[in-house]
């Protein structure tokens, strides 16, 4: 047997399972709408606004409704006092630009 | 038919040579797959996450109005209700309850929220499945909360909210609003904040710009907003990931720029047998392009795989801890594979483009020199 | 094919301090299907000489005909071309390729020209068999004696069924009675009809019954042959 022979059909078989997870993600938007469906019905009924991914602090547990008013600032930039800060982009201008 | 062949022989070629050195090339090989799984599983993560947050948060009320008392979040008055007054184009609007409870028990942050829809009993509550987790409980025990007032209530846990909305539920606790009133100290006549649901997006500014203007002392957030926010999180520059990654990555390039580059007396004497037993030139570039095509193909087919399992079949579990920071509660959920093509193409490019460049242009060099080197 | 050297010179780092005339004009005719040597003290240029005949290098002046063709002038992919097809090299130090196997050093010179592979192992298996080596063919090189090396570079050397064998001090690494067994090797090869080139400096090689022509070379010149 040839060196290249196990080599290739190594490289066809990857290649193939990478196809098929390009080919995976495009045929999935209907049931991934479907499977997040439960999740939408929550939102809607309480009217939630953030995902319950950084529950260390009111800031970053509601990112989207901290606050820029504080004396201490509530924002993830301000100053780090939890590891999620640092993966938290600042509010770009204007994202909650009203009533300021 | 002829140009796969000898592609082929090229391959045979490298291949033995590259197995003389086992241990080197695989090392090589592994740490090179590594560095692409960490890369792919960040960024099919954070763009699998950002697709999630925004179908779902499409759901997420359009406006949401927030009193603003001393620079801070306030209560809002019950007669703000009314004060908004007639605005075309809102369809309805209720005040929430809502807040935050720390649980000393376990050291962890829950929030608060009352759920008039499950028409809870005021000593029930509904709870999210990462609480369940953490505290050990499920429906039928008993959750004990110390009030504002210093009293003690219990609540039975009427039920979990299902599990697989975790990513949005893990903290919540549902109480009656009865219950959320007497023990959080919100006295009748106040809410946490309003909600607005408006059927037209167009007519949102327009909204938001009245309701300012009629009630000074709030700000409404728009669902644009929340959703904006959400785009923007993760941003490619931010993160302490990446600046680990950034360490690792240069510490790659530096180890596969030696490892590529340096050629040693060996290797150009090897070169200079090829072509002097009648290898051309470009036999012997085509032949390093493969070895460097080989290793960084391979590299990069096995990190994107290994990402892709880790992210969508394996909850992406060695980013909770980074995600988790020091909360204590943290959703189990699984995302939905999307894929961003460009993404894709991005990290393939970066990966096996410099790796194939640095083994071929040194080559350059040996293998332009004439081939009569061997006789002397 | 008949090879025609007409006044050819080779000089290194041309035009630097450091230049040097390593051929001063030489003017050969060599026959087909004949075993000839060139002799000559070290230094005296046979190598040189050898490959320019063997399209390893080119002559600063002068022409190299090769039948009716003339190698001086042509492009380095067309050099290639008649380099692998025409000659077959034997060099000094063997000049295998370590960690790589028997088989593989044998059918490295025709991965270029990709013949079929089943045909191309079926032809380095019989090379091996004919020289001997047949039990050695998955071994690595390095695990080889200078006698078996020897051999298997023969074996490279013909894998492209070359019309001329250019053999550069094939004898230098080996004793006597290896040497010997190589002479009796290049016999058999000039009987299959092959045009064989030796340069040494080792009586067992030049005074060989084998050997049909001898050229002496002196300081870059022909002295005698
Ligand atoms: N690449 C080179 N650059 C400079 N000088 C060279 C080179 N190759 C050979 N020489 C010189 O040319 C002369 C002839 O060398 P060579 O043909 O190898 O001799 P031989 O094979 O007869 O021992 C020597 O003096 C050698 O030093
Ligand atoms: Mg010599």
């Amino acid at each position: 047997m040839r060196k290249s022979d196990p080599l290739l059909s190594l490289f066809a078989l990857l290649a193939g399972l990478f196809l098929w997870t390009l080919a995976g993600s495009t045929r999935s938007p209907q049931v991934a709408a479907e499977r997040l469906d439960p999740v939408r019905r929550l939102v809607s009924e309480l009217g939630l606004s953030d995902p319950a991914l950084f529950t260390e602090a009111r800031y970053t547990r509601h990112l989207s409704q901290a606050d820029l008013h504080s004396a201490f600032q509530d924002h993830p930039m301000a100053l780090e006092h939890f590891p999620s800060g640092s993966l938290l982009a600042p509010p770009r201008p204007g994202a909650h630009g009203r009533g300021e | 038919m002829g140009w796969l062949r000898r592609q082929r022989y090229l391959l045979d070629f490298i291949l033995a040579s590259l197995l003389r050195r086992k241990g080197k090339n695989l090392g090589l090989l592994l740490v090179y797959s590594l560095i692409v799984f960490m890369l792919a599983s960040v960024m099919l993560f954070t763009h699998a996450l950002k697709r999630e947050m925004g179908l779902v948060l499409q759901a997420s009320p359009e406006i949401i109005l927030q009193r603003i008392e001393a620079g801070r979040h306030a209560l809002i008055p019950e007669d703000y209700l009314q004060k908004i007054g007639r605005l075309r184009g809102v369809t309805a609007r209720k005040g929430r309850l809502w807040g935050y409870f720390y649980d000393p028990a376990v050291r962890a942050n829950y929030t608060l929220m009352v759920a008039p829809e499950r028409r809870l009993a005021d000593s029930e509550v509904i709870i999210g499945s990462a609480i369940a987790r953490t505290r050990g409980i499920g429906p039928g025990d008993y959750l004990t909360f110390r009030a504002h007032d210093g009293e003690a209530y219990s609540f039975r846990v009427r039920e979990l909210l299902a599990s697989d909305t975790e990513l949005f539920s893990a903290d919540l606790v549902l109480m009656s609003e009865r219950a959320f009133r007497i023990s959080q100290g919100v006295t009748e006549g106040w809410y946490t904040d309003i909600v607005l649901s408006v059927s037209n997006p167009l007519e949102l500014e327009k909204i938001a710009e009245k309701l300012t203007l009629r009630l000074p002392d709030t700000r409404p957030i728009l669902r644009e907003e929340i959703l904006r926010t959400y785009d923007a999180i993760f941003s490619w520059r931010q993160g302490i990931l990446f600046v680990l990654l950034l360490g690792a990555i240069l510490a790659f390039v530096i180890f596969a720029w030696d490892k590529a580059s340096g050629l040693s007396a060996e290797e150009r004497r090897e070169i200079g047998i090829l072509k002097a037993v009648g290898w051309e030139t470009g036999d012997v570039l085509r032949m390093k392009f493969w070895e460097g095509a080989i290793l960084s193909l391979m590299a990069f087919l096995l990190g994107y795989l290994l990402a892709y399992l880790h992210v969508f079949h394996a909850s992406a579990s060695l980013f909770e801890p980074v995600l988790k920071g020091w909360a204590v509660l943290y959703p189990a959920f699984r995302l939905t594979p999307v894929i961003d093509g460009l993404q894709v193409a991005t990290l393939f490019f970066f990966s096996v483009f410099p790796y194939v460049v640095a083994t071929i242009i040194p080559i350059w060099q040996v293998s332009v020199t004439d081939p009569d080197a061997v006789m002397r | 094919m008949r090879i025609v050297l007409e006044d050819v010179h080779k000089v290194f780092n041309q035009g630097r301090p450091n230049a040097h005339e390593a051929i001063r004009g030489v003017s050969l005719s060599i026959e087909p299907n004949r075993v000839t040597c060139l002799k000559g003290a070290s230094g005296s240029g046979k190598s040189t000489l050898l490959s320019m005949i063997g399209c390893l290098s080119r002559p600063t002046a002068g022409r190299i005909h090769l039948g009716e063709r003339l190698l001086s002038g042509l492009p380095e992919r067309f050099l290639t071309d008649i380099r692998r097809h025409t000659f077959g090299f034997i060099f000094q130090q063997f000049n295998l390729i370590s960690g790589l196997s028997v088989l593989e050093n044998i059918m490295l010179p025709a991965y270029p020209l990709a013949p079929d592979h089943r045909q191309l192992t079926a032809t380095a298996s019989a090379l091996l068999d004919r020289f001997g080596l047949a039990h050695k063919a998955r071994n690595p090189v390095q695990w080889l004696s200078g006698g078996e090396a020897q051999r298997v570079a023969i074996c490279r050397a013909l894998i492209n069924d070359p019309r001329i064998l250019i053999a550069d001090e094939p004898t230098a690494n080996l004793d006597t009675r290896l040497s010997r067994d190589f002479m009796e090797q290049i016999r058999r090869l000039r009987e299959s009809g092959r045009t064989v080139l030796i340069t040494s400096h080792d009586p067992v090689v030049f005074d060989s019954p084998v050997v049909e022509r001898v050229i002496e070379l002196c300081d870059g010149r022909v002295v005698g042959g």
